[in-house]
Parts: C-alpha cells; sequence; structure tokens
C-alpha cells in the first residue's frame, strides 16, 4: 500500500481541478448543441464564483451557495441571450463582451471579500466507505459537487441523446430554419439553453471558490472558461469526452503544481504555462482534421437567427 | 387525368380561403386572396416567382399570420395560430426547400415533425410501412446528407402521410426531381387524392398542372386572377394569366459557324473535401468559340463542385485538366483565370456573387478590377469603378436608386442583372453562368437570356449550368447532363428530347415510365 | 401590442453613428443607478468619473497617455475583427512587444544612440507580429481557433515577463525586486508637452489610425478584408485568398500591440516590471467595437475609454468608490452598444394581436 500513498493526494487534487471545467464544459456542450457560441463562459463562471463565495460567508448555507452561484450564472446568460437571441448581436462579440463585464461586475461585488477566509465545501463521510485504503477516499470521500458533476454529465448525455427534448435541441442547433418550419421555438429552446449553460458556468465557478481555493481573488477563473470552450472542441460535442478532457487538464494542471511544489529545477512560470500550451496543442491535434470537426459541431453555431416569415 | 371521387356540387370545401391580405414592408405580398379546395381535389396554385404563392402557404400552415381575410376549415372559421395547429387540424406541408436536419437519421426527422414522444423502433417499423405502400422506399437508419434529394422529400412525404393528413400541401415539389422521379410521385398523389385527401400544389409548371391537377387558381402580383380547369385550358392559355402578358421568346441566332474549342476538359476528377459534397468523375466536354453549352441536372449532383472547379475557387489535381485555348490552366486560381478572359457568374447572387453589404460600386470593383484595370498606382481608383458600375446599370438596365446603394437593397432580378453586366462587359472569351434566372421575374430573365445568346453571338464560348430544363432548351446550342459528379456526353439541343435528358439526369438506368411531354408556347 | 423586429432593407447609415452615443447614455443612466446602490451621489461620481480627470492640462494630457495603447490595439484588431479573424490576445501581443523592444535595451543599455529607440520600436512591432503569428500559422496551417489560441497565448506571455523580469532581466542594482533597469534616456519615448507624460507613442497611434483608414479605404488588401469579413464565400469568388488575410490580420493586429506594448515600457512605464498594462489589449476589444472598427471611431473611442481609467482612479481618490467600477462601465458600455446595434440592420415595428378589420 505503500506506494499508492502519493497518488491518493494527487489524484484527490485532480478531481478538484478538472470538476470547474466539467461543469462549465458540460453547460456549454448544451448550449452548443442548440447552435448557440458562448464565449463568455470565463465571465459566467467568474461571477458564479464571487456569487457562491459572499452567499457562503454570509450565509453558511452551502447549498444555498451553489444555487444562488447557478442562479447567478444563468442571468449574465439570460443578458447574453437578451442580445444574441432577441436582438440579434454577434455572438463571438457579446460573449466576448460577457466575459469582460463579468470580470469587472464581479471584481466590484467581491471587493470587501478578497482574502477573506471560508470554509471549503464539506466533503462526503459515508461511515466505513470512506475510510476504505485508496478507494475510500477517492470514490466515497468527495464533496457533493464532483458527484454533482459526474451526475451532470450522465444526465445530459440522456437528455440528449435519449429523449425527445434533447432530439428538438439538437435539431435546432442542426437547422434552426427546419426547426422553425415545423414549428418549434428555436429563440426559446436556445435561451433554455443558453442559460443552463449560465448556470452550469455559474456552479463551475461556485467550485473555484467553495472547494478548490476556497477564498475569492480578482480574475480568480485564471482562462478556465477558455479552456472550457477548447475542451468542448476536444470532446468533439460528445459528453462523455468532456469529463475525459476535463479530468485530461486537470491532470496537468495538478502535476505542474505538485512539480513546482517538488522544488523542480524549472522556473514555476514554465511549469504555469503548461495547461495553455497543453490546451493549444490540443486544440491543434484536434483541429487539424478539419471534416471531422465539421461533422461534429451543429451547423448553425454562431449563426444568427431571426425568423424571416 | 382521371376525375374519380370528385363530386364537385355537393360537397363542402375542405378548405376555404376568404380575402387573405398579407403585408410586407413595401410589399403586399397577399392581396385579397380567395381559394378553395374541395376533398379528394388536387388544386394547383399557379404563378410566377413572387406572386405570393409561398406567403399564401405560409398562411395556411400557420407559419404566418395574415394581416386580414378567413380560413375556413369544412366550412367552419378557424385561425391557424401555429405549424402545430395546422397539423392538428390535418394539414401537411412539403415545402420546397425541405425541413430536414442533415445530420439527423431519417426516423429522427420524422420524429421531430410528429407530436408526442415516440418510441423509435416503433416509428422505424411504421416508417417502413408506409414507405412500402405508397412506393415511397426509406430506410429509417441512413443519416438524411446521405441521401438524394428525391429521397429526402419522400422523408417528407413520408412525414405527412403518417399524421393522416386531410391536405396536402406541396411547394414546388418537382423542381428537384428527374422527370420520372415526378411521374413516380404523380402516381403517390393521384392515389392519396382517390383516397379523399385534398392536395395544393403549387408550381409554375403548367404541363405538370394540366397532367395533374383537378383545379387551377392563378396569382399574379399578390392578387388572385382567375380559378380554372387546367384540363381544358390550353398551356398558353394558362401562360398568359400567370405572366398577364406575351413575352417574348428569346431570339435565337441561326446554328451559326461553330468556332475553334476555347474551353476544354479532359478527365476531370475531384474529390470533394465536404462531407455533403459530390466527388467529381471523369469529366469530360469542350465548349467552342460562339456556342452556349447547357448543362442540366437535378441540384446536388456535382454542379455546385464542377462550377468551383472551373471558375478556380478549387484547384485541380493536374493543371491538364482543364484548358483555355491551348494553356493548360486547371492549377491557375480565380485571378489568374479571370485575366485570361474567363468570366463566371455563380449560382448565389448574394454573399458568392456579390456582397450583400458593400455598394455596387465596391460589387463591380470585386471581380471586375483586373480586367478593368481598376488600379491605378497600387492605389483602388474610387472614379473608375463608379463609372464601371454605372455604365454596368445603364448597359443591362438595373433598377436601383443609385450605385453607392448595397447589394443586398436590389431586387434578385435586378441584382442578377447586375453580376451578369459586371461579367459581360469584360468583353469575356468565355462565360459561366450557373442558374441565369433562377429566382428572376419573367422580365428580367428574358433580358438575361437574350444578353447570353447576344454574348455567344459575338464570338464568346458561354456555359450555361441550370436546372430549368424549359431555359436550357430555350438558350443551349448542346446539352450535356450531370448526375453523380458523371458528365454524359453533350448532344445537339435538337437531337435530345426532354425524355432522354430526364433518364440521364436519374443516372444511367432510370427507367421510367414514358410521359408524353407538352411543349410551352 | 407587440413590439416586432423586421430587417431593413439596407442598413441604417446615420444609426451607425447613433448608437454609440445611444450605449453611451444608456451606460451613464445605468452608472446612475449603480452610484445609487453604492451610496454615492450620482451627480458628484459623473462629475468625477468624465470631468475632473480632464479638467486640466495635464489631465488632458493623461487622457492621450492612456489612450495611446488603446487605440494602437484597437487599430490592430479592427482590421482583424473586419475580417473575421478574431484575435483577442492583443494583451499577450502587446506584452511580447515590450519584450522584445525592453529587450533591446537591456542588451545595449550602455549604449547611448538616436538609433536605440527606432530599433526599439521595430523590434516591439517584430516581437508582437511574431505573437501574432502563432495563432496565425495553427489557423491556417491545423485550422485552430484562433479565438482560443490567442488568448491562451496571453497567459503565456505574462509567464514569459514573469519569468524573465524575476530572472536574468532583473536589474541588477534592484535590491532583487522583480523590475528591469529603468530605461535610460535614448531607450524612452520624447515627451511631447514639458511637464507631461505626453510622449511620442501618442504620434505614432495616431499614424497607426491615419495609416490604417487609407489601407482600408484605397488598397486592395484593404478591399479584401472588407470582402472576406462580409462575405467570405465572394472573396474566393473573387481570388482572394483566405489565409493570406488571416495572416495579414494577426501579424498586422501583433505588431500594432507589439509598439503599444513597447511605447508603454518606453514611456510611461519606464522600464519592464511583471505586469506592465491593467489590460490594454482587453479594453481594447471594446475600444474597436465602440468605434465601429472604424480608425477614426476608434480615436474617440480609445479616448473615451481612457477616460474610464482615470476617471476610476479619481472616483477612488476623491470619493472612496472601488476602483472595479471601470471594469463594469467598460463592459457595460460594450453590451449597450451590441443591444443598440441591432438599430442598424433592423428596426422595430409594433404589431397588433389579432386580426385588423378587413
Amino acid at each position: 500500500m505503500n506506494g499508492f500513498e502519493w497518488f491518493i493526494p494527487v489524484i484527490l487534487t485532480v478531481i478538484t481541478a478538472a470538476t470547474p471545467l466539467v461543469f462549465a464544459g458540460i453547460g456549454e456542450l448544451v448550449t452548443e448543441k442548440s447552435g448557440v457560441l458562448n464565449l463568455g463562459i470565463e465571465g459566467m463562471m467568474i461571477v458564479g464564483a464571487v456569487a457562491a463565495f459572499i452567499t457562503a460567508t454570509l450565509t453558511g448555507n452551502y447549498l444555498l451557495a451553489v444555487v444562488v452561484a447557478a442562479l447567478s450564472g444563468a442571468f449574465m446568460a439570460f443578458l447574453f441571450g437578451i442580445l444574441t437571441l432577441s436582438l440579434m448581436a454577434n455572438q463571438v462579440a457579446t460573449g466576448l463582451a460577457l466575459t469582460l463585464f463579468g470580470i469587472g461586475l464581479s471584481a466590484l461585488i467581491g471587493q470587501d471579500f478578497v482574502g477573506e477566509p471560508v470554509q471549503a465545501i464539506a466533503k462526503l463521510n459515508i461511515g466505513g466507505l470512506s475510510d476504505l485504503p485508496v478507494i475510500g477516499p477517492i470514490l466515497f470521500g468527495q464533496d457533493p459537487l464532483v458527484y454533482l458533476s459526474f451526475l451532470m454529465v450522465f444526465l445530459v448525455s440522456w437528455f440528449l441523446f435519449k429523449t425527445k427534448a434533447g432530439l428538438i435541441l439538437r435539431a435546432v442547433g442542426d437547422s434552426h430554419d427546419a426547426a422553425h418550419s415545423i414549428g418549434y421555438s428555436v429563440i426559446g429552446i436556445r435561451y433554455a439553453a443558453v442559460m443552463f449553460g449560465g448556470a452550469m458556468s455559474g456552479i463551475g465557478g461556485a467550485y473555484l471558490s467553495l472547494a478548490y481555493t476556497p477564498m475569492w481573488a480578482e480574475n480568480m477563473t485564471a482562462g478556465r472558461g477558455w479552456i472550457a470552450l477548447a475542451l468542448i472542441v476536444f470532446a468533439t460535442w460528445k459528453p462523455g469526452l468532456v469529463l475525459v478532457g476535463a479530468y485530461m487538464f486537470g491532470g496537468i494542471t495538478i502535476l505542474q503544481l505538485h512539480a513546482q511544489a517538488a522544488g523542480l529545477d524549472i522556473p514555476s512560470q514554465i511549469l504555469s504555462m503548461l495547461p495553455y500550451l497543453a490546451t493549444i496543442v490540443v486544440l491543434v491535434v484536434i483541429s487539424k482534421d478539419e471534416s471531422r470537426i465539421r461533422k461534429h459541431a451543429p451547423a448553425c453555431i454562431g449563426k444568427i437567427f431571426h425568423p424571416a416569415a | 387525368m382521371s376525375n374519380t371521387g370528385l363530386n364537385t356540387g355537393t360537397q363542402k370545401p375542405r378548405l376555404e380561403l376568404k380575402g387573405i391580405t398579407k403585408a410586407y414592408p413595401g410589399v403586399l405580398a397577399n392581396d385579397n386572396i380567395d381559394l378553395k379546395v374541395l376533398p379528394g381535389e388536387i388544386h394547383a396554385l399557379l404563378g410566377e416567382n413572387g406572386a405570393g404563392k409561398s406567403t399564401l402557404v405560409k398562411t395556411i400552415y400557420g407559419v404566418l399570420k395574415a394581416d386580414s381575410g378567413d380560413i375556413l376549415w369544412n366550412g367552419e372559421r378557424i385561425d391557424i395560430t401555429s405549424p402545430h395547429a395546422a397539423r392538428t387540424l390535418g394539414i401537411g406541408t412539403i415545402f420546397q426547400h425541405f425541413s430536414l436536419f442533415e445530420a439527423m437519421t431519417v426516423t429522427e426527422n420524422i420524429a421531430l415533425g410528429l407530436p408526442g414522444r415516440q418510441n423509435m423502433n416503433d416509428l422505424a417499423k411504421r416508417i417502413v410501412e408506409i414507405s412500402e405502400n405508397y412506393g415511397l422506399p426509406l430506410q429509417p437508419e441512413r443519416r438524411v446528407f446521405t441521401l438524394s434529394v428525391g429521397e429526402k422529400q419522400r422523408i417528407e412525404i413520408v412525414r405527412c402521410l403518417l399524421q393522416n393528413p386531410k391536405l396536402l400541401i406541396m411547394d414546388e415539389p418537382t423542381s428537384v426531381l428527374t422527370p420520372q422521379e415526378a411521374d413516380k410521385m404523380f402516381e403517390t398523389l393521384r392515389r392519396l387524392s382517390d383516397e379523399g385527401v385534398s392536395i395544393l400544389y403549387i408550381s409554375h409548371k403548367l404541363d405538370e398542372i394540366k397532367n395533374l391537377c383537378h383545379k387551377a387558381t392563378i396569382l399574379r402580383g399578390g392578387k388572385y386572377i382567375s380559378e380554372c380547369d387546367p384540363t381544358v385550358e390550353t398551356a398558353k392559355s394558362l401562360a398568359e394569366m400567370m405572366i398577364g402578358t406575351n413575352l417574348t421568346a428569346p431570339k435565337h441566332r441561326e446554328a451559326a459557324d461553330r468556332g475553334p474549342v476555347r474551353l476544354k476538359v479532359r478527365n476531370l476528377s475531384l474529390d470533394s473535401n465536404d462531407q455533403f459534397g459530390v466527388d467529381l468523375n471523369l469529366i469530360n466536354f469542350e465548349v467552342r468559340c460562339g456556342e452556349i453549352l447547357g448543362i442540366a441536372g437535378v441540384a446536388g449532383n456535382g454542379q455546385v463542385e464542377l462550377l468551383e472547379a472551373l471558375s478556380g475557387e478549387t484547384l485541380c489535381q493536374n493543371a491538364e485538366d482543364i484548358s483555355l485555348e491551348q494553356e493548360y490552366i486547371g492549377k491557375l486560381g480565380p485571378i489568374q483565370r479571370r485575366t485570361r478572359g474567363i468570366a463566371f457568374v455563380p449560382e448565389d447572387r448574394l454573399g458568392h456573387g456579390s456582397v450583400p453589404d458593400m455598394s455596387l460600386v465596391d460589387n463591380a470593383f470585386l471581380s471586375g478590377y483586373t480586367q478593368k484595370g481598376l488600379i491605378t498606382g497600387g492605389l483602388i481608383d474610387t472614379q473608375k469603378t463608379t463609372r464601371f458600375a454605372n455604365e454596368i446599370v445603364k448597359k443591362f438596365d438595373v433598377r436601383t436608386a443609385g450605385v453607392s446603394h448595397k447589394a443586398s437593397s436590389l431586387s434578385g432580378g435586378n441584382l442578377q442583372k447586375f453580376i451578369v453586366g459586371r461579367e459581360m462587359m469584360q468583353d469575356p472569351k468565355l462565360i459561366i453562368i450557373a442558374h441565369p434566372t433562377w429566382g428572376v421575374d419573367a422580365g428580367a430573365a428574358s433580358s438575361i437570356h437574350q444578353a447570353i445568346i447576344d454574348l455567344a453571338a459575338s464570338g464568346a464560348a458561354v456555359l450555361v449550368v441550370s436546372q430549368d430544363l424549359d431555359e436550357l432548351f430555350a438558350i443551349s446550342n448542346r446539352l450535356a447532363v450531370i448526375a453523380d459528379g458523371r458528365l454524359s456526353v453533350s448532344r445537339g439541343v435538337h437531337e435530345i428530347t426532354i425524355e432522354e435528358i430526364g433518364l440521364l439526369m436519374g443516372g444511367t438506368e432510370g427507367a421510367g415510365s414514358k410521359r408524353e411531354v407538352e411543349s410551352v408556347a | 401590442m407587440l413590439l416586432k423586429i423586421e430587417k431593413r432593407p439596407e442598413s441604417s447609415h446615420s444609426m451607425v453613428y447613433v448608437t454609440p452615443i445611444l450605449a453611451l447614455l444608456l451606460t451613464v443612466l445605468t452608472g446612475i443607478v449603480l452610484f445609487k446602490i453604492l451610496g454615492v451621489d450620482p451627480i458628484e461620481a459623473l462629475k468625477n468619473f468624465f470631468i475632473v480627470p480632464i479638467n486640466n492640462q495635464y489631465g488632458a494630457t493623461e487622457l492621450l497617455v492612456k489612450a495611446t495603447p488603446l487605440i494602437l490595439c484597437a487599430i490592430g484588431l479592427s482590421v482583424g475583427f473586419r475580417a473575421n479573424v478574431w484575435n483577442i490576445g492583443a494583451e499577450g501581443q502587446l506584452t511580447l512587444g515590450a519584450i522584445f523592444g525592453g529587450g533591446v535595451f537591456i542588451y545595449f543599455h550602455d549604449v547611448d544612440s538616436v538609433f536605440l529607440l527606432p530599433i526599439m520600436i521595430v523590434m516591439g512591432a517584430i516581437g508582437g507580429a511574431l505573437w501574432g503569428a502563432i495563432p496565425a500559422f495553427l489557423k491556417t496551417r491545423f485550422n485552430a481557433n484562433e479565438i482560443l489560441t490567442s488568448l491562451m497565448l496571453v497567459y503565456v506571455a505574462l509567464l514569459l515577463l514573469s519569468l524573465l523580469v524575476h530572472g536574468s532581466w532583473k536589474d541588477p542594482d534592484g535590491y532583487n525586486f522583480p523590475e528591469s533597469r529603468i530605461f535610460s534616456d535614448s531607450a524612452t519615448m520624447p515627451i511631447l508637452l514639458e511637464g507631461t507624460r505626453l510622449h511620442f507613442g501618442t504620434i505614432l497611434a495616431l499614424l497607426a489610425a491615419l495609416g490604417t483608414w487609407f489601407m482600408l479605404g484605397k488598397t486592395l488588401v484593404g478591399f479584401q478584408i472588407k470582402v472576406i469579413g462580409a462575405a467570405p464565400k465572394a472573396g474566393s469568388y473573387a481570388g482572394f485568398s483566405q489565409k493570406k488575410i488571416v495572416w495579414f490580420c494577426l501579424l498586422f493586429g501583433g505588431a500594432m500591440a507589439g509598439i503599444a506594448g513597447v511605447s508603454e515600457v518606453a514611456g510611461p512605464v519606464g522600464q519592464l516590471l511583471p505586469s506592465i498594462s491593467p489590460g490594454y489589449g482587453f479594453t481594447a476589444i471594446i475600444v474597436a467595437f465602440l468605434g465601429r472598427l472604424h480608425p477614426v471611431g476608434i480615436i474617440f473611442a480609445g479616448l473615451l475609454m481612457a477616460l474610464t481609467y482615470l476617471g476610476g482612479e479619481t472616483a477612488q481618490i476623491n470619493l472612496g468608490l472601488p476602483v472595479a467600477v471601470t471594469g463594469v462601465f467598460q463592459g457595460m458600455i460594450l453590451f449597450y452598444l451590441l443591444a443598440c446595434d441591432v438599430l442598424v440592420n433592423y428596426r422595430f415595428r409594433l404589431a397588433r394581436f389579432g386580426k385588423a378589420a378587413s
């Protein structure tokens, strides 16, 4: 058993690093499947992070904190929806605006909370199970959000591919004109998908400020929203692969942290670059096969829908 | 032309429209239109592009809301507020542009058009059942993008049939079919009519309507013109009601002295890099000076790919694949080909042949700057470009408020005249024109046809790719047919019949029923 | 009654100019509400935000100092945005410009020559362009999305700068602070107005705007950029190479941001620090849109955004308002602009439910 001692904390930290990406990625996946590209994940995550942190600090109620984070993420996404769906603004530009706005807004709201400590979200403790060696802490000793993240991947997968509503959502992303002419409410369905994406990003943010590093700092998402976007390309819009990708990125993040902690003779900045460089490498490898991307990407992604009667 | 089961005197109309009016900004699309469709009747809605047919159909199907007027269903006044409501009543629609989802399977597509939840396996079985029953073979598990246009239309029809429709609306259903496929579809429609289903059949093809329909309502410029019995009318009388004036057929010069070969395509094969695309397979043809070669074919059989290979937007694998007057040009890009005297009118006017959000001046510059020398001293010569744009507008009678207006502000016909004019005024040795009059009003169409014929008469080689057989027969000297990425041997326009063209369009062994072809006056 | 949006037959000319002003008004109105919530007198706050910072000569020149990097970056970005090349990594390209330009001084700090500064500026442009070349290469060769790659490279660039100023470029006499040497006079942008920080970089920014205006209006490459942005298929029909334009836009955008970077470190900053920009490269995205991707518009938008930076500082000092208000204002103005832009291509019409009498 001794050989595994170092292994457990690494796995545990990989899980904490991956979970926010799972939430943000799976939410955006639903958004993109409906044909909308929301580049504002970073903004929705950071607002979720600050909202959760403040709620947790003021009330001590973590469930409420997560709900508030989801609602504020969904609200941000709603703003995005008003602009891109109702007012037909460019989705790329609006997504950027959402990110810039979210970063500013979160800094403003959270300014009195910078550096305040908060208790990390409680981990599960199921009697004997959580004390089992190795698998105990990994399988039965996580905080509830980790389990929720897995559940969400499963639910989204089931929803998209096994239900009529999921079929309709994919249809809207495949051809909004066809969906409209059959009589589906393209805009309504997209609002729902966008706001679900926002809620998930919000929860992802909450995980950052309540579990990953239980504190609030400006800009604490540090590009994770963008990495989540890259994840979806990596996953070629498949929920299961989003999970795989998130854990891969989580692994790289943790690897470099452990390497820094181990005092490796590599400057810390170089190690810190790794997740970003890995994102680029993954994007390149996946995107190289253009036809594969085109085959899996929702055909209407990023296109503006105006029911031209 | 059977009138079986029709008992016109006593029946209540299944659908009746009274005084339907719908206005768009600047256009009265439907102006006080009446329409009556009896049970089991195949009723034609006849009119030119822009006559208001599509608007009326969308109103019946609940996609649009009329500004005024009444809809009666089996004699009762109703509001059709949505396509769902229309389907609940028993109205099924097959649109000209299919409402299909390319990346999904046949079953998924059909499930999307049905209310409630379905068990996908049961649904697949029912699809096979219905499709066999009506002679519309379909494989439920196939993804739509792998299907031919005819098969795609079958999906739409089966989707409607699954809901036991009382009224089936078909918007230009044969525009995408070969004549033989169309005949098969007519069989299905006649059978449905015998079973009591009403069919509202929208078309501008007169021979079809005479062949199939019991009644016809004619629209022109958004107005109701008349109701008639197409079986007793002549194609000429129908055409006159539809168009309103007598149109002059394009003046064809006499089979002139064919010049030397100008464009030669030899064994051109090209793999499409689009998964929805068609691979070109050993294409061979030549176009001589002074002649018009027409290429017919159902959309999606390699026309787009061939046109892009000819324009240089896609480069050929070997330079020898295409030659212009002894020079191999297969590996030259569009600009180099243009400087060698090739002009090009693409299919899509807005966004391919022109930049919608740019002025006519800029759009004149777009493809004209090399041949017209619109760059002086490394800079864009705005004055000269404006002059060029004005010349196009004047010579080709483009109706516009001015050349500083955007391309998107022009009507389809006027924009097409502008683009054709822009290309023709570069005095091309060879001009390649895709779908010259698609979606263009009759007036503009005939002037474009005349311009094409005149250009050939002046010695240019002309290649026209079109889906419209009437058009091709009217202007071409020779015809070839493209099907599934292969091009047939070309033949003189007087040596080939529509039926033979149809067989070629359906691929080599498209055995179809015989059909008399009535030529339109 | 129902508000319906319908497409204009042709996009409205006047709305192109009206909507930025409308967006600004809406931002100010929201700002008033925001200040109320923060417990500050709105009039006082607005005054501190928009008037106090520039009611003297020094303030006015500071506005130009802050606007300079914004305008440079935004000019570069706007050219890309016009061609649908979504370079959002100007912050990284700016940083690389500072590293390359600043690097020249680090290695030639004992050289006293009139050529030093020009070489630094050129190297800054090259550094930014090189950083822009990476997404261009990845996009044209591997089809990798430039939004994500250019953004990831921002983080890499910031870490690279941190590595250098913590490492080999650290000032040997700097008490181990992570800072480079202070730039010598011959490596510093000439001051335009004595007693202020207004420097030569501002002239570079104006020249860049003018040059870009000319390029977009009169040259073939400018025409190609506009065509490919508005209708890519029409671009390939005309024979314009999309790849070349991607390269051009990213190199140009990178070079402009690079010049901004070197003009900051050789100007108001005066040395290399771990952080040399308060997010100019990101704010420049707002500037580019607010300026309608037009060089002249960008100059005005750059001045306005610069004012929000100054206003934020003033309001912090005088009223104790959090400096983060600046970011909120900047995000909000872009939001409102994008929302109002619907008026350029569409118009609203009141539609009645039910049927009109026939």
